[in-house]
Formats: structure tokens, sequence, C-alpha cells
């Protein structure tokens, strides 16, 4: 834990997860690639393994199949590319907001409660009869945009003001808005109609719209790549972005340069919190269109997963999340298909981020890697 | 070669340093006011519970004759925290910062269950049971020896480690749950019986519901307060105590006397892992018989809560915990009448949802951590993995 500096704010020069250890740009292309590669290797080995233990056999054509399988419940028709990218949606959110946070050299694991509170905000005011027509979808994913800012400002403005650690505080925060929009869900805000503890629905006017028809494909995706190329263009085509990049690269050299390391803790803390909110404002008006009481979702470690295999750059995120979304998009028919349990994603995808975590092991264990190490270029980031 | 040990001549001067200390302490908590503070609460709250005062007085009766009977749920609710706790504090004092231990105790609740499940034919009830407590460490202490990899070796960011295990227990335990254990109906091995304190000790006034409370327990949740003790006395009073905190708060300067840093948080680390491969297995072999998906619903998470609450102390993690517990415990006592304060307390406390008692110890831990009450300031070199040849 690093030092307090006399604001309060933690100062540590700790490098930008995710971006690699050198090597340039087409380095962590590669090693990427590689660390995908090898996580589909090691799924497919724990598939025959799986194969044997549940007694039907050695088989190395059974991967295949499931693969196949995955590729073809993702990809074949315009229903299957549809879902894809409906459950990449959320995920590219989810991961922008998680690399907002590593860029300014802050880890944001309260994802799961600000994409909690985004679409608990977007619910209620997407259930509001007041406003009419696409002023009414505006709005209600501008209040998701805020619930997830209001979340994730707790964190940063106590980092800012306390030294409290970010990743601390998330978590916990987590588990209050969980606990939290429970109680309001099923009480304050219950729906007297609905048979289950739910808000009530989500008004036909603030969905997001189908885009194509016979798909089940909602606007959300728009807003996820509008979003990320919006975020791209804040953190490296503005001054702000180019602050914010200071301070998660070294926030001694940031403060010296006379930047605020304490206001920019809060913004991030903010945006990155929003942008999880935004999230659960997407999934909400598009997909689950009212906000049920114990309602789990995974999207803090999912963001996590997706930051780190998109490299903290925003498109590699939207490329990561519709890779993810993919193999969740075909993992039901690969269970049809072959009877592998649908978590086998999981596993892959916790395979795929544990080699990108290890990356300077892979790049000591390849030796086409190992040459080209140029560590001043992967410091500047894209 | 011993570079921080007294030697046996210095021994007998510290010990009587340590009386003196501890004879000044007494004198100074008998002179304090709390002390005084402290009889004068408890001296209303037992007059107001014999009053049967409105509000203060269902409290006061509600905590000296309601809480007891439960108590023995708080310390079962508190066991996974706290050894999720020792866990952290394992790793933390000696610099590795572990937020994958919620994937590590569910890992090892299914391992420990599915061991049981298969060990019950072969080696009876007991027996199986105490093996499954083994293989569900193992499989801790494996996971932990990745972490410690990770973060020690490559030096890859802690956080995202944790991470790692974290999703890779998720996806694993559901994987082969589904595969081995939902499909084909397999039943786990009998939970460990517990046991029954005599009534006679259990009736005794003012600490009988406390003996109780201890030791109305199965075997993992009966030897928690010992190992936290144990722990405790360990981590202040010996050389590996001493040699962790050096490593955890001055990695370069312990490095200079000749402490092998890596060696340290490797041992500690990988250690560390055992407890929370107990709190697995309490789950599944103490406290239920069977396995559910993302069963310990956050207990990891929780357990580092406990340990900051705690200030990274063992004992004052497990009273943390005990908080925790207490508040867990107060959801289900809050719907038992028997359990529940009485009068207008009672009445409204009827009202409020049992889930804002959940609400209490996360915000408790924001707020200590924030140092509003009190600031919790972790280990100095916590997270930061160690590098032989940088400078300063």
């Amino acid at each position: 834990m690093p030092d307090a500096t006399p604001s309060g704010l933690t100062i540590d020069t700790t490098k930008v997860p995710g971006i690699g250890t050198g090597g340039g740009r087409r380095g962590l292309l590669v090693t990427t690639i590689l660390a995908i590669v090898l996580g589909l290797l090691l799924g497919a080995v724990l598939i025959v393994i799986s194969e044997v233990m549940s007694g039907r056999g050695f088989d190395l054509a059974v991967p295949f199949k499931a693969y196949q399988a995955l590729i073809e419940g993702s990809l074949k028709d315009a229903r299957a590319i549809g879902s894809t990218l409906n459950i990449a949606t959320p995920l590219i959110l989810s991961g922008l907001a998680v690399t907002f946070g590593f860029r300014a050299g802050l880890f944001n694991i309260g994802g799961n409660g600000q994409f909690l509170m985004g679409a608990f905000f977007a619910a209620i005011v997407g259930a509001a009869p007041i406003f009419q027509g696409p002023l009414h979808m505006v709005l209600a994913i501008l209040a998701g945009l805020l619930g997830g800012m209001l979340w994730g400002f707790i964190p940063g403005i106590l980092k800012a003001w306390r030294g409290a650690h970010e990743v601390v505080t998330t978590i916990m925060l987590n588990y209050v808005a969980y606990l939290l929009l429970n109680e309001l869900a099923s009480r304050v805000f219950r729906d007297p109609t609905a048979t289950f503890a739910k808000t009530r629905d989500v008004t036909a006017d603030a969905q997001l719209p189908i885009l194509i028809e016979g798909t089940r494909l909602h606007a959300g995706i728009l807003v996820a790549l509008l979003t990320a190329f919006l975020v791209w263009f804040l953190l490296f085509k503005t001054a702000l972005g180019f602050e914010i990049r200071t301070v998660g690269i070294n926030a001694f050299a940031a403060r010296y340069a006379g930047m605020k390391a304490a206001f920019i803790a809060v913004l991030t803390m903010s945006l990155s919190g929003g942008l999880a909110g935004l999230g659960g404002a997407v999934e909400n008006l598009g997909v689950t269109k009212g906000y049920p009481a114990e309602y789990i979702v995974n999207y803090g470690f999912d963001g996590i997963a997706v930051a780190l295999l998109g490299r903290s750059h925003p498109f590699g995120v939207v490329g990561a999340a519709v890779l993810f979304g993919a193999l969740r998009a075909g993992a039901g028919s690969m269970q049809r298909a072959t009877g592998i349990p649908i978590d086998i994603i999981t596993i892959v995808q916790a395979f795929i981020i544990l080699f990108v975590a290890a990356e300077p092991v892979l790049r000591r264990a390849v030796p086409w890697l190992r040459s080209r190490r140029t560590p001043a270029a992967s410091a500047a980031g894209a | 070669m011993a570079p921080i040990t007294a030697d046996a001549s210095c021994k007998r001067g510290r010990r009587m340093m340590d009386r003196a200390v501890w004879r000044a302490r007494l004198r100074r908590a008998a002179r304090s006011r709390w002390t005084y503070v402290l009889i004068a609460i408890v001296a209303v709250m037992y007059i107001t519970a014999a009053l049967h005062t409105p509000w203060i007085g269902d409290f006061s009766d509600w905590v000296i004759n309601r809480v007891p009977p439960i108590s023995y749920l708080i310390l079962a609710y508190a066991v996974p925290i706290a050894l999720a706790a020792m866990c952290g504090i394992m790793c933390e004092r000696s610099g590795v910062t572990n937020i994958g231990i919620e994937g590590m105790i569910l890992t090892s609740a299914f391992v420990g269950f599915l061991a049981g499940a298969y060990l019950d034919p072969i080696l009876g009830t007991p027996g199986a049971a105490i093996a499954a407590i083994l293989f569900a460490i193992l499989a801790s202490m494996l996971l932990s020896a990745l972490h410690a990899w990770l973060s020690i070796s490559v030096k890859a960011d802690q956080i995202i480690s944790g991470t790692v295990i974290i999703i890779l227990a998720y996806g694993g335990t559901a994987f082969f749950n589904q595969l081995l254990v939902s499909t084909t109906g397999l039943h786990g091995t009998k939970i460990l019986p517990k046991f029954q304190v005599p009534h006679d000790i259990a009736n005794l006034p003012v600490i009988g519901w406390i003996i109780n409370a201890i030791f109305n327990q199965g075997p993992i949740a009966m030897s928690l307060v010992f190992i936290v003790i144990l722990l405790h006395v360990l981590l202040f009073r010996s050389r590996w105590g001493l040699r962790t905190r050096a490593v955890g708060e001055h990695p370069k300067a312990a490095d200079t006397v000749g402490i092998d840093v890596y060696f340290v948080r490797y041992r500690n680390v990988i250690l560390g892992g055992i407890f929370a491969g107990l709190a697995g297995a309490f789950l599944t072999l103490e406290q239920f018989n069977s396995f559910q998906d993302q069963m310990t619903g956050g207990v990891g998470f929780i357990g580092l809560a406990a340990m900051i609450f705690g200030r990274w102390k063992p004992i004052g993690a497990l009273l943390g915990a005990l908080l925790f517990g207490a508040a867990q415990a107060m959801q289900i006592a809050a719907r038992i009448p028997s359990s529940a304060p009485g009068g207008p307390l009672g009445a409204f406390i009827a009202t409020v949802d049992p889930q804002i008692f959940g609400m209490i110890p996360y915000i408790i831990t924001i707020v200590v951590l924030a140092g509003v009450v009190g600031r919790a300031i972790p280990p100095k070199a916590d997270g930061i993995p160690y590098d032989k040849e940088a400078r300063a």
C-alpha cells in the first residue's frame, strides 16, 4: 500500500493492468491471440477429461464437435448474431467501466453494484408514465448513467478524501446496492400486479427499439459502440484524457505537473461507475424491462475479464466483449449438441485472462516474442 | 543464522517486562473512565430490563435474555467469515493482497463435498468427512500456490490474479457440479456431528451461554477461537510472525538483514490457503451436506472486510466476523418470535425488512476504511510485488 499524501490521496506508481510488458502494439496483438488460443486449447483438454469422468469414454473428436456447435450457435444466422451482440452489449459497457478506471490507476471492482444501480434507476424512470416518445427512452438511459455515477462517486470521494482503497469500498458497495435495491424493488417500488417481486414494466416508448426484424437485437449495441468511441476520444484525444492517463501511469509526476490527482480520482470513479450504470440501463431497457428483486448478475468480474483481454483499450474492449458474447450465445447450442455444461465457457474465460495476466511468462516461453522488447513503447499505450 | 531473535539471556528480562507492561495496562484500565462507562451501561441494561422500560428496556431484555439461546448461530455464521479473514491476514501481513479467497472457499467447499461423497462408501461416516477436509484444504492450497506464483514470481497485478481465481472457481465448480452431482444425484457424506454441551454447564449463569456458543458446534467451528488466538500469538510473538510483518511492511529492509522475501511470501500465501480450505470444508461438511453453485455468497469478501475491521489482527478480525455473523443471525432472529425483541422495539423491527440488517456490516466496513471512526491502515507493502533488483 502506497504512502498517503497530505491531501489524503494515495499515490502509487503502478502500471496500467493489461497493456502488457513491452513489445509494442504488434506484440500485444500476438500475445492476446496466443492467450485466446491457449485458453480454448485448455478448454478442449478439459472437455476430453470431463467426457472420461462422466463415463462417455475417451474421444478426441468431442472438443471439435463442441466448438463447432458453439460457433454455429453464435454466428449461424441473423438471430444467432443478434443474440451474440445483445450479450456483448452490457459486457462492452462493463469492460469500458473497468478500462476507464485502469487508465487512471484505479481498480473499479464495483461494476456489479453500479450496474444494478443503473438498471434500477433506468427501470424506475422507464416505468414512470410522465414522459412520452423517444425522450422517455433517453431520460431513462441518462437516469441509469446517473445511478451508476452515484455509486462510483462514493468510492471516488472516499479515495480522494480519506485514502480508502477503492477495491474494498467498491466490493462492499456491491452488497449494499444489491440489498438496498432488493428491498426497494420488493417493497417500495413493487409492481402490485406482478406475481413475483419486481418493479413495474418499462413502458413501450422507453424500451430500446429492435434493430432488425426477426431478431432480438436491440439498439443497446449502438449505445455501447458510441460510448466506446466517446471513451476512446476522451482518453486519447483530449487534455482531460491525457491527465487521466498521466495519473494512471505516474501519479507523482502528474502532481508535479500541476494536475489535480484527487479531482481526477473522483471524476474517473464517477465516470467509470456511470459507464457500468449505462450497461445496467441498456440491459434493462432492452432485455429485462423492469427491475426484479434478487437480481443477480456478475458484470463486475466479467468487466474485468473483458477489460484485460481488451488490453485496457476501448476498441480492444469491444472486440473482447464480442468474443465473450459469442462464447456465451453459443454455449446453449453446444450443451444441446454435446451435453457439455455451459459453464465450460466461464472456465475458458478464466484461462484466457490467466494467460493475459501471466504475459511475462508467455513472452519468455515463446522465442520469437523474446527479441522484441521495447518497454518504452508499451508505456505510452495506444 | 538468526538475524532478529532475542538471545536466551534476554528472554527472562523480556518476560518480566511483558508482565510489567500488562500490570500497567490493567492499572490504567481500572482507572480509565471507559471502565466506569461500561459498568454504567451494563447496570442500566439490567435495571431497564427488569423494569420493562419501553425501547431501552426492550433492547436490554433482548440482549440479556433472548440473544444467548441463539448465540451459537452467530458463531456459526462467523466461522467462514473469520477463517477467510485469517487467510487474508496471512497473505496481507506478508504483503500479498488476496481477493481470490472467495474462489478458494468455493472450490474447497466443492472438493470437500465431492471427496466426502466418493469416500463415504469406503471410509464410513466420520472417516470420510475427515479425509474430505484434507482434500478441501489441499484444493485451496493449490489455488493459493497459483495466486502466489502469479503475484510473487510473475509479479502480475494481484487483484487480477485474485479475479482469475474467482472466475475459475465460479466456472469450475459449476461445471463439475453439473457434470458429476446434479445429473447423477450424488449425495454428500453425513455432516460432522455437533458437540452437545451438558445441560448443567450450559445453564450456568452469566458464562453458560458463552460456553454454549463456543462448544455447541461441530469440530471446525469449535476450533475457530483457538485457531484465531494461536495465530494472533504467533503473529506478534514468534520469529515467523516478526519476519512476516517485516516482509509486509518493508521488504527491502527484511531482505537486507537476510530474510528471503519471496520464500516468506510464498509460504504465507500457501499456508493461508489452509484457512480458506477449512472455511470451504465447514460449508459443505459441517453446516450443510450439499453443494450449490456460488453457495459462498461473498463470505470471502466479507472476510476481507472483517480483516480490515480488525486492523489486520486475528483477534480483531474475529470480533469483526462475529459482528457480521450477528448481523446475519439477526435477519433470522427477527423472524422468530422467541428470539426477536419485544415491546415497541419489537413492533418497530417487525416493520423493517430483515435485509436492512444485512447492509449494516458493509456500511460499517466502508466507514472504518474511510477512517471516520478510527483509521484502518494496511501493511505498508501490501499488494506491491517485491523486485529484488529494483532501486529503493
